[in-house]
């Protein structure tokens, strides 16, 4: 062990750390207590004497009931929701049976096509959205969760697909063999030899893929129009910001609502999703 | 009766023709057996991916690369009018502006990132009590959507409620308040601290998992060779990290280069254009104006740069794979 003084020991480490969780933290406590403060409280001066700059005199839930009752809100997160978990399967699906045949089957072009599917991985939405927006104008999926739904996996899979065959090249050939051997075919081995023992690789994608998704801002800015069609990023900007007046109450409320989601699945699966992160940077 | 075991997925029709020939295990004959052959199961297991990622991926691209050099807007069919897109936005001031804030957004975000990122693995690569609760807690930056977060920001930057210009002004260190937003230097900075707030988690966390690799004899050792501290993190860990860091660096630099959601909810690119990124200012012009081929063209100003770091990054990981 390397042995350190005591004081050092504050220095180099607990107020560096300490500096740091407050440093992550507060935005985060930041939007709590503005989304519990009654307005009165909210719109004062900078300069006033404010007895409790940190806490509020006066918690009130009226910003939660306003968003709850008078926007659409909760549509929004539904929509969220169901574009998430869907554009995660279809990518899963497709990232399952890429990843294996990228890393178990011999094929002509096999590594071009590694290549150019990890080359997609690295084109940002920014990029594409102005002629995927005339796209899906074209293929008459606007303003539907479908124009979500078939582009979101555009980034999803390429990282899906990548993660998994990393997994799957540290799954011994021996496997798959015995059972080929045993008559299994080898779809057959594939989908009940190979894909259960995959399962904490597809979890990982799984929960990546979901949270990115929930995440998505442009295509899903520039893809839907009608208030009870968007999704929760959307709808917060376009919806709780009326001309020039920001209702700062309700949006922290609805920020604070719109992350509870992700971060509970994310609570969850810490481990599995920290294997996505620097999964997906390593393959 | 060897060749079928050490065979491998390499010799797939070796081994059935070996197997069915031997009489000892014969591959059952369902309606999947066209998928015996190996290429054909390929071509059928990338086939939803391939037209998945051709029809939004391949085809979009393509046709932005139309769009850009043809004079379309919003329900008008443009006709072929060259490079007049590109030079045009080359000579239009905003745009300028808007290319340069993106190059010294990504440069110093990345540059933050890197250094703070590194700073938090290295605290978080010791044991203490809590660390479980504290690394996860780091994430959520990360987890939690941008836009959402960048809002809770913003309100921080808010000019007449800012939270920081209290703290500022109640310790002492300003006498009025800062313009955080509404001025377009100030703008630029504060749109670089959240997206190192947001980013820094990834770069930990990345760097903390290539931390762990690390053997610890290695850092005894040239401790007790008299290296301190310093010396052992500048010739022990960063060789180590390097791999790693370059990979992680290089998805930043995309992420951060083709940014919009952070710019669009903080300044959205004001005040008077001043505070625009590639990607914020294509979306003005290609979306909220209407010119498609304008907005197109401008988004693409943004591929040499991206090519580049893609290639850099291949290049790299050529070079892996052959040592």
């Amino acid at each position: 062990m390397i042995i350190e003084r005591r004081w050092k020991k504050w220095v180099y480490f607990y107020i560096p750390l300490t500096l740091f969780v407050i440093g992550t933290l507060f935005p985060f406590y930041w939007m709590f207590v503005t989304a519990i403060r009654p307005d009165a409280e909210l719109y004062r001066s900078w300069r006033a004497v404010n007895n409790a700059p940190f806490w509020t005199l006066a918690p009130t839930l009226d910003h939660f009931r306003d968003l709850l009752n008078k926007t659409t809100f909760p549509q929004w997160l539904w929509n969220t929701f169901f574009i998430a978990v869907v554009s995660t399967i279809i990518s899963l699906f497709c990232g399952l049976l890429a990843g294996y045949a990228l890393a178990r089957l011999k094929f002509p072009m096999a590594g071009t096509l590694g290549t150019s599917i990890f080359v997609t991985y690295l084109v940002p939405p920014t990029l594409l959205f102005i002629p995927l927006a005339d796209i899906i104008r074209n293929f008459q999926l606007g303003n539907t969760p479908w124009a979500l739904i078939l582009t979101y996996p555009t980034f999803l899979i390429p990282f899906c697909t990548w993660l998994l065959m990393g997994y799957f090249k540290t799954i011994p050939k021996e496997l798959e063999e015995c059972a080929r051997i045993d008559g299994a075919t080898r779809f057959g081995a594939m989908v009940r030899i190979i894909f259960p023992i995959a399962v904490p690789g597809i979890l990982s994608a799984g929960i990546f893929a979901f949270t990115l998704s929930w995440n998505e801002f442009i295509y899903a800015l520039v893809f839907l129009s009608s208030p009870e069609k968007k999704t929760v990023p959307v709808g917060v900007v376009s919806e709780l910001i009326r001309g020039d007046i920001y209702f700062w109450g309700q949006l922290m409320a609805g920020a604070l609502l719109g992350s509870i989601p992700v971060a509970v699945v994310y609570s969850f699966f810490v481990e599995y999703y920290v294997t996505g992160l620097t999964g997906s940077v390593k393959g | 009766m060897k060749k079928p075991i050490a065979g491998g997925a390499g010799a797939a029709t070796g081994v059935e023709v070996t197997l069915a020939s031997s009489g000892v295990s014969r591959p059952r004959r369902g309606p999947l057996s066209p998928l015996e052959n190996e290429r054909l199961l390929a071509g059928v297991l990338l086939a939803p991916t391939i037209v998945l990622l051709g029809m939004f991926i391949a085809y979009p691209f393509v046709m932005g690369v139309w769009l850009s050099l043809s004079s379309t807007s919003v329900g008008n069919v443009g006709h072929f009018v060259g490079a007049h897109n590109f030079v045009k936005a080359w000579n239009d001031s905003i745009f300028r502006t808007a290319f340069w804030n993106t190059c010294w957004y990504t440069g110093w975000a990345t540059v933050f990132k890197l250094t703070l990122g590194m700073w938090l693995a290295l605290l978080l690569n010791r044991s203490f009590r809590g660390k479980r609760i504290v690394r996860a807690s780091m994430l959520l930056p990360f987890i939690v959507p941008t836009v959402l977060s960048t809002f809770a920001w913003r309100w921080m930057f808010d000019p007449t409620f800012s939270v920081l210009n209290w703290l500022l002004f109640r310790a002492g260190m300003i006498t009025t308040k800062l313009p955080f937003l509404s001025d377009g230097d100030y703008g630029m900075w504060c749109a670089i601290v959240v997206n190192t707030w947001r980013g820094m988690p990834f770069f930990a966390i990345t760097l903390l998992a290539g931390l762990q690799t690390i053997n610890p004899d290695l850092h005894e050792a040239s401790s007790l060779d008299g290296a301190n501290a310093w010396h052992r993190f500048w010739h022990v860990t960063w060789p180590l990290l390097k791999p790693v860091t370059l990979v992680v660096v290089v998805f930043s630099v995309i992420q951060t280069f083709s940014d919009f959601q952070l710019i669009y909810v903080l300044t959205g690119g004001g005040p008077a254009n001043a505070t625009h990124l590639i990607a914020t200012y294509a979306y003005q012009v290609g979306v909220a104006t209407g010119l498609l081929g304008e907005g197109a063209a401008i988004s693409l100003f943004m591929l040499p740069v991206l090519f580049l770091v893609v290639w850099l990054q291949l290049r790299y990981l050529r070079r892996l794979e052959t040592t």
